[in-house]
């Protein structure tokens, strides 16, 4: 499955160019499940990028972990979570210099999340090559209680923090790297949409 | 068109041969607009028949109400504002300026900024240096120039580890490679100086892997003299003759064609004139215009760019 490509919408709803081989440049690559294949047609196009690369993956359940640490980067590293990859994942990123590569490959919640972190480093947007692969999922942020809710593919869908039942919207934060989501009922109590699947 | 203020000037002190310091402020003495690191004004010169703006970087404290200070190097192939300055202006002199306008702001993103000027480009990081003095934030200067006449900045500079001369004729030249290598995450780079400095920079930084959202310029351009011409207005069908010492927008402003305009240095995109037909060959001068929208020859900045043949005509 190719970058996935997301119907037109409103300026601030992301899209990703996918990635495209940087020589031989330092690097950190961070990949969660279906990304992997994103690393994997990098690497296929280039393998120059493996030389001076740190390779993170989170397999979230993906099959692709052995395949990756047989790539033979400089450095690969797998982690069961995300949250668990943060601290490896700051230390690279704080330790970086300026002309270091950084590939992001998979979720837009490992995306939105890894690009508001480096771009709170200072480094500019167009320093991060992004690939969208996999499941559809988007972080959405609640607006009322500010809760992150991971992975939501329903709209509308349930805060997992505050429980009131949000709608799905295209407006995103660069700066938090998520989604926001606004209350579905707020002026009329019990009325609620019918729940979609939400698409691409 | 910016606000302009009538402003007197207080001191008039030569920094070397070549560079004087100009300090204007409020003949009443009343503050004047803050402002903020790299930002520059338009100054006025009615020298003859002729009234000739100029934009300059303010090199003195950008929270300081109580005055701006200008640099100003004596370019004797220039049209002959600079000339102006270094001969008519004397302390006591009322000068028309515009309130300030910023095209080259520090980056508040940035963790780092790495300063590189070469010249007379020094002057926009005089200001800058007293903005990051106030924010305690890391950054390094690098100032090159080819000899200490050039290097007006050195007596602008305050003492610090921070700050690298490079002055060419005494064999300490600038190395860019060096400078670009291994800097923090987060840092950004500022240009300023003349067209061969920008591009090198330019170049060494995509070389090195730099991201272009971390790179600023600002190329230290007044506008070239150069053939006199002719354009026509297509709405009037007026003729306007361009001299040689004129620029295209000083010389509509003479004929009192309402154009809009803000840096006069070819870089803010305001003065954008569509041109209606073309015979000839439009000099871009400006760092606006894309490749294409040269080539097409359909588009140009009045404040910096010329033309030589047969015929312009411009859709005003
Ligand atoms: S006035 Fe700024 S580009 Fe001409």
């Amino acid at each position: 499955m190719p970058n996935t490509s997301f119907s037109p919408s409103i300026e601030s709803r992301p899209t990703y160019a996918g990635l495209v081989p940087q020589g031989a440049a330092p690097s950190i690559m961070i990949a969660d499940a279906e990304g992997a294949e994103a690393i994997l047609d990098l690497v296929d196009r280039d393998a120059a990028v493996l030389d001076q690369a740190h390779l993170i993956y989170i397999p979230k359940g993906a099959q692709f972990g052995s395949k990756l640490a047989e790539l033979g980067a400089k450095g690969y590293h797998e982690e069961a979570s995300l949250d668990a990859a943060m601290t490896l994942i700051n230390r690279l990123l704080g330790a970086a210099h300026m002309g270091t590569q950084l590939y992001l490959a998979g979720s837009e919640g490992m995306m939105g999340r890894i690009s508001a972190l480096a771009l709170s480093l200072g480094l500019p947007l167009d320093a991060i090559q992004m690939e969208h692969r996999g499941s559809i999922g988007r972080p959405m942020q609640c607006v009322h209680c500010k809760g992150v809710t991971q992975d939501v593919t329903t709209d509308p869908f349930t805060c997992s923090h505050c429980g009131l039942t949000l709608f799905v919207r295209d407006h995103f934060s660069r700066r938090l790297g998520v989604f926001q989501a606004v209350c579905v009922d707020a002026e009329t109590p019990g009325v609620i949409p019918e729940t979609q699947e939400i698409t691409a | 068109m910016s606000k302009q203020m009538t402003l007197e000037v207080t001191e008039v002190e030569p920094l070397t041969a070549l560079v004087t310091r100009f300090r204007f402020e409020h003949p009443e003495k009343a503050p004047l607009p803050i402002f903020s690191g790299g930002a520059h004004v338009v100054v006025e010169m009615p020298d003859g028949e002729m009234l000739r703006c100029n934009a300059y970087s303010l090199i003195s404290d950008p929270n300081d109400a109580s005055g701006y200070e200008i640099a100003v190097r004596r370019e004797d192939a220039g049209r002959g504002g600079s000339r102006y300055m270094h001969s008519e202006v004397t302390p006591g002199s009322k000068m028309r300026i515009s309130v300030p306008t910023n095209l080259f702001a520090l980056d508040p993103r940035a963790r780092k900024h790495v300063l590189i000027a070469g010249g007379i480009g020094i002057t926009p990081f005089l200001s800058h240096l007293h903005q990051l003095d106030l924010l305690q934030q890391p950054f390094e200067l690098h100032y090159a120039a080819r000899s200490r006449d050039e290097a007006a900045g050195l007596k602008l500079l305050p003492k610090s580890a921070r700050i690298h001369a490079h002055i060419s004729e005494e064999g300490n030249r600038m190395d860019l490679g060096e400078i670009l290598t291994g800097q923090p995450i987060g840092t950004h780079v500022y240009v300023c100086g003349p067209e061969g400095l920008i591009s090198a920079v330019l170049d060494a930084a995509a070389r090195h892997g730099w991201p272009k959202g971390a790179l600023h310029f600002e190329a230290f351009a007044s506008p070239p003299p150069g053939k006199p011409f002719t354009v026509t207005l297509a709405k009037s069908g007026r003729m306007i003759e361009v001299s040689a010492s004129q620029s295209l927008l000083e010389a509509l402003e003479a004929a009192e064609v309402e154009i809009d305009w803000s840096c006069r240095g070819g870089a803010c995109g305001r003065c954008e004139t569509k041109v209606a037909a073309c015979d000839g060959q439009i000099e871009h001068n400006d760092h606006w215009l894309s490749r294409d929208e040269r080539a097409e020859q359909k588009k140009i900045m009045p404040c910096m760019s010329r033309f030589t043949g047969d015929a312009l005509v411009l859709d005003l």
